[in-house]
């Protein structure tokens, strides 16, 4: 430059962060470094994520668990109940000790055992968290390729396009989804689409969670896929030839990326809650397979008696859907421009 | 602090340092500022984004409160120590003793309530014992002060009612309401057309005069400070670099980097051949001086490697021997359906209206007008980004006006266009290399190494370093992305490139730097332009003709420099009135005329 001095080309953003950050500060970081960056000073939001990890690895180890400490998450026990109540024992060797409090916790029985069949309620737990995960995690990947495919397709065409498709997302999120999953889950054969029993039925709630859920995915990525292609960048890329797939594929889908991603970890404590909401009501997986869901409708008949046995599941479920959640709203601050520093 | 006669200084800053705690460590975005603005006085403050003015103003409200900003040093508005003052007693102060007006009318009003109410809560928030009648009446009053017309009918209206400069006067009708010692004006003429901006600023300096009300004004622009204050403060980097008597610091500034942005200042008396000579000059003289310092680096590293610059192609010279005109216009048009009315029935609206003409090779059309004038919407159909209602776009020759996409994407390469906002015409979820990389895999290459030099030549090309390439653009200030951009319309070798606005959302000193490299990369490349802007000054540094647009239609085509001198048309004479000046006293002049022009008219 000519101009007699290093006039600043530093930064157009009054805000002051900016100013530090500049054109040297905060070079050849990208977004997504940025984003990490903020996440990790999140305490509420990291807490979150190492939940939601813990449980992931739960879940996928639950046969090397259940295997270290003991039980399957099947495997009856009579002798720790009392026959004719059904509660827990305080002793199994000497039946006058009367019924735990407590529920049988012990350093056999990390969260106690079951009234009537007396099952090991830390396997079984366990084992309910790889059925809530497997199923909210597919139905939410289900819920986000509809979802996104039919929200950008209404937003990016418009039109008669954008018409049909947002109309038939109204329909979807006026359907009496419930009602309707009582009624299908009701009718299932024993088996078909050569799956069997409760993997058929896993299948099939999948399918209900997932095909009913993506309208809400859909508008997120319709709306913002209505303002991304009138950002300048667009018309950019256009005015350089670009045809319609180069444009939706690697101009408009980056963007999307994270608010996918962030409204998918808050999806999936919905799907977790109806899932067991389904299960609770006795039309999602059959017995004997552990469900949180399940457990919880067993356990009402003995709130009484084993209030612990109504306690370990639902304080699964709880702190499951609060940790996605907190977690899901942390990454959401990370990624969002406007939070402060 | 020292007690002040408050009837001598109604603002004192004294050491003022605000400090904000980032990611990154501490910013002082203000740091050691003093200033002090007697009773009726006019002070302006000035300096580019990132200067720390908004902040200072900001301080100056007390509006600092409850963030994290720390403030150090003395201020005193009107006998307040707003630093040391409670909640209760700034809140008293704030629309009482000193008025803000904030810069986007749009964003300022609440949209829910009617203009009355928001100025009658204006002046009940501080003088309760008022009635509402009573409220109303000085309502009235101060709507009318500030040349709302009919403002007795006007009070009942919604802000949406209003347009951006009308909007503005509200503002300050209610920052008036309280009869303030002080206003303080942040940006309050940047959201608005030129002509807009002359009457706002005529408003304020007459508002100080018959009010005798001290005046602080804030912007980014010497030349619409220049008019209407005393006093002048050019802040950088959170310092007062220079303070003093406007007349002296506009005619001879004593620090470089006043001397820097004035020169920066594009002036409407500099022609295109002026700026031309001189930028070439400059050039050349750097050039020699590169040329030095290179062979002296040679000597010691050996010749750069991969020194493989843009390859040179020249437009103008391919155009030369032909006869045609580059692109040919006549009688473009487009209207937009307007819904309302009577029972909700459409009615066309027509945004540009039975536009022509011819643009040679190698030259430079400059289209400005004020918003709405359509000159956007004309760059956009020659672009074909928009369908023109009717009329023809021939280029080369050939009529694009209908092409189908599909045929018109081999002619893309040759038309390319900069857009106004550098902040939005980058993708921001790809690397500066894969955004100007893009244009070359749409029309075809596959190489990837071959992509990457290419874009990286240019990258040099345009001033930035080849090892950008995988930087995201939000690590690049506006004027570098405007090369960014600049070079990506480059790539395809175009022979029109059409400039939208590239320089209204830069700082001057940017702005002189980018107009710089646009004239350099015409001399080398022989492009030919056409250039929308709405700054008057900069259009006729930058054009061999000129068109002027009004509401969808030409007003005044020509040669620049007959335009400006001799305009035949009033629109262009009363626009060339309204652009602010750099002369305190030339800015006066123009506006005792403005005046006389009003009450003529």
């Amino acid at each position: 430059m000519t101009t007699p001095m290093d006039v600043p080309e530093s930064s157009q953003h009054a805000a002051p962060e900016a100013v530090a950050a500049g054109a040297e500060g905060a070079a050849g970081r990208s977004l997504r470094q940025i984003a990490w960056r903020r996440f990790r000073r999140d305490k509420v939001g990291m807490t979150g994520g190492v939940i939601v990890i813990l449980l992931i690895l739960i879940a996928l180890f639950a046969p090397l668990l259940t295997a270290w400490f003991g039980h399957p998450p099947n495997q009856f026990d009579q002798e720790l109940v009392d026959p004719l109540t059904g509660g827990v024992l305080r002793d199994p060797d000497d039946t006058a000790q009367g019924l735990d409090p407590w529920g049988g916790i012990s350093a056999e029985h990390l969260l106690g055992v079951e009234p009537v069949n007396g099952r090991d309620l830390f396997s079984r737990i366990v084992y309910g968290a790889r059925t809530s995960l497997l199923v909210a995690t597919v139905a939410t990947v289900v819920c986000v390729v509809i979802g996104t495919v039919l929200g950008i397709l209404a937003g990016y065409f418009g039109g008669w396009v954008d018409t049909v498709i947002s109309r038939t997302m109204d329909i979807f999120l006026a359907f009496p989804l419930l009602l309707f999953a009582i009624a299908l889950v009701g009718v299932i054969p024993d088996g078909a689409f050569g799956l069997e029993g409760n993997y058929l039925r896993i299948g099939v709630l999948v399918f209900i969670i997932g095909f009913f859920n993506w309208p809400y995915i859909g508008r997120i990525v319709r709306g913002q896929t209505l303002t991304l292609k009138e950002r300048e960048f667009v018309e950019a890329s256009r005015s350089l030839g670009s045809g319609n797939a180069h444009i939706v594929f690697r101009e408009i889908l980056p963007n999307l990326i994270t608010p996918i991603l962030v409204y998918s970890t808050l999806l999936i404590p919905t799907n977790i809650l109806f899932e067991a909401a389904l299960s609770f009501l006795g039309v999602g997986i059959n017995p004997p397979m552990a469900t949180w869901g399940g457990m919880l409708e067993n356990a009402l008949r003995f709130y009484t008696t084993s209030p612990h046995f109504v306690i370990v599941p639902g304080l699964a479920i709880f702190i499951t859907v609060l940790a996605f959640n907190l977690f899901g709203d942390g990454l959401r601050d990370a990624f969002d421009p406007r939070s402060s520093d | 602090m020292s007690e002040s006669d408050p009837a001598a200084t109604v603002v004192r800053v004294d050491d003022l340092r605000v400090t904000f705690p980032t990611m990154d460590g501490e910013v002082r975005a203000v740091d050691g500022l003093s200033f002090e603005v007697p009773a009726g006085g006019g002070l302006g403050i000035v300096g580019e984004s990132g200067s720390g003015k908004s902040v200072t103003s900001l301080a100056l409200m007390g509006l600092h409160r409850g963030t994290r900003a720390e403030i150090t040093g003395g201020i005193e508005v009107v006998g307040n120590d707003v630093v040391a003052a409670s909640d209760k007693r700034l809140r008293r102060m704030r629309g009482n003793d000193i008025a803000m007006v904030f810069q986007d009318p749009m964003q300022s009003l609440h949209p829910q309530y009617t203009i009355g109410n928001q100025l009658i809560e204006a002046l009940r928030v501080h003088r309760s014992q008022v009635s509402r009648s009573k409220a109303r009446e000085r309502a009235i009053e101060s709507l009318e002060r500030v040349g709302i017309p009919e403002p007795a009918k006007r009070i009942n209206s919604y802000p949406h009612e209003f347009s951006g400069g009308m909007r503005q006067r509200v503002l300050i009708a209610m920052g008036l309401m309280c009869d303030p010692k002080v206003l303080l004006a942040d940006e309050p003429t940047t959201a608005l057309d030129v002509t807009v901006q002359a009457q706002i600023l005529d408003l304020l300096d007459e508002l100080r005069r018959d009010l005798d009300m001290g005046l602080i004004l804030v912007s980014h622009d010497l030349a619409v400070v220049a008019g209407s204050v005393d006093e002048v403060v050019v802040m950088r980097h959170g310092r007062a670099v220079e303070r003093g008597d406007v007349r002296h610091v506009l005619s001879e500034p004593e620090h470089p980097y006043t001397q820097a942005l004035l020169d920066a200042v594009p002036r409407v008396e500099v022609s295109r051949a002026q700026r031309r000579a001189r930028d070439r000059a400059d050039r050349k003289e750097r050039k020699n001086g590169e040329k030095q310092s290179r062979t002296a680096r040679e000597e010691v590293e050996g010749p750069p490697k991969g020194a493989t610059a843009f390859p040179a192609f020249s437009s103008a010279a391919e155009g030369a021997g032909k006869g045609e005109p580059l692109l040919r216009v006549s009688d473009l048009s487009q209207s937009f359906k307007v819904r309302g009315g009577l029972w909700g029935r459409s009615s066309d609206f027509w945004a540009v209206k039975g536009v022509s003409f011819e643009l040679r090779w190698g030259e430079t059309l400059g289209i400005v007008g004020e918003s709405g004038s359509g000159k956007s919407t004309v760059s956009r159909m020659i672009m074909r980004l928009l369908e023109p209602t009717a009329g023809t776009v021939e280029f080369q020759g050939r009529d694009i006006t209908h092409l189908p996409e599909r045929r018109m994407r081999p002619l893309r390469k040759q038309i390319q266009m900069v857009f106004q906002n550098p902040y939005s015409s980058l993708n921001p979820r790809l690397t500066i290399g894969e955004s100007i990389g893009t244009a070359l895999r749409v029309q075809g290459e596959r190489d990837g190494k071959k992509i990457r030099g290419q874009v990286q030549d240019l990258l040099e090309r345009v001033g930035l370093e080849p090892n950008h390439y995988n930087r995201f653009p939000h690590a690049f200030s506006g004027g570098q992305r405007q090369r960014i951009a600049i070079a990506r319309a480059l790539i395809l070798k175009p022979k029109l490139i059409i400039c939208d606005e590239p320089v209204s959302a830069l700082d001057v000193s940017t702005q002189d730097q980018v107009l710089r490299l646009l004239s350099e990369l015409q001399d080398d490349f022989g492009l030919t332009y056409i250039f929308v802007a709405h700054d008057l000054a900069v259009v006729r540094q930058v054009s061999d003709r000129v068109a002027v647009m009004r509401k969808g239609e030409v007003v005044e085509m020509g040669d620049s420099d007959a335009v400006y001198e001799n305009p035949r048309s009033d629109y262009t004479q009363q626009l060339l009135t309204a652009a602010p000046v750099l002369d305190p006293d030339e800015a006066r002049r123009l506006r005792a005329e403005r005046v006389r022009q009003r009450a003529a008219g």
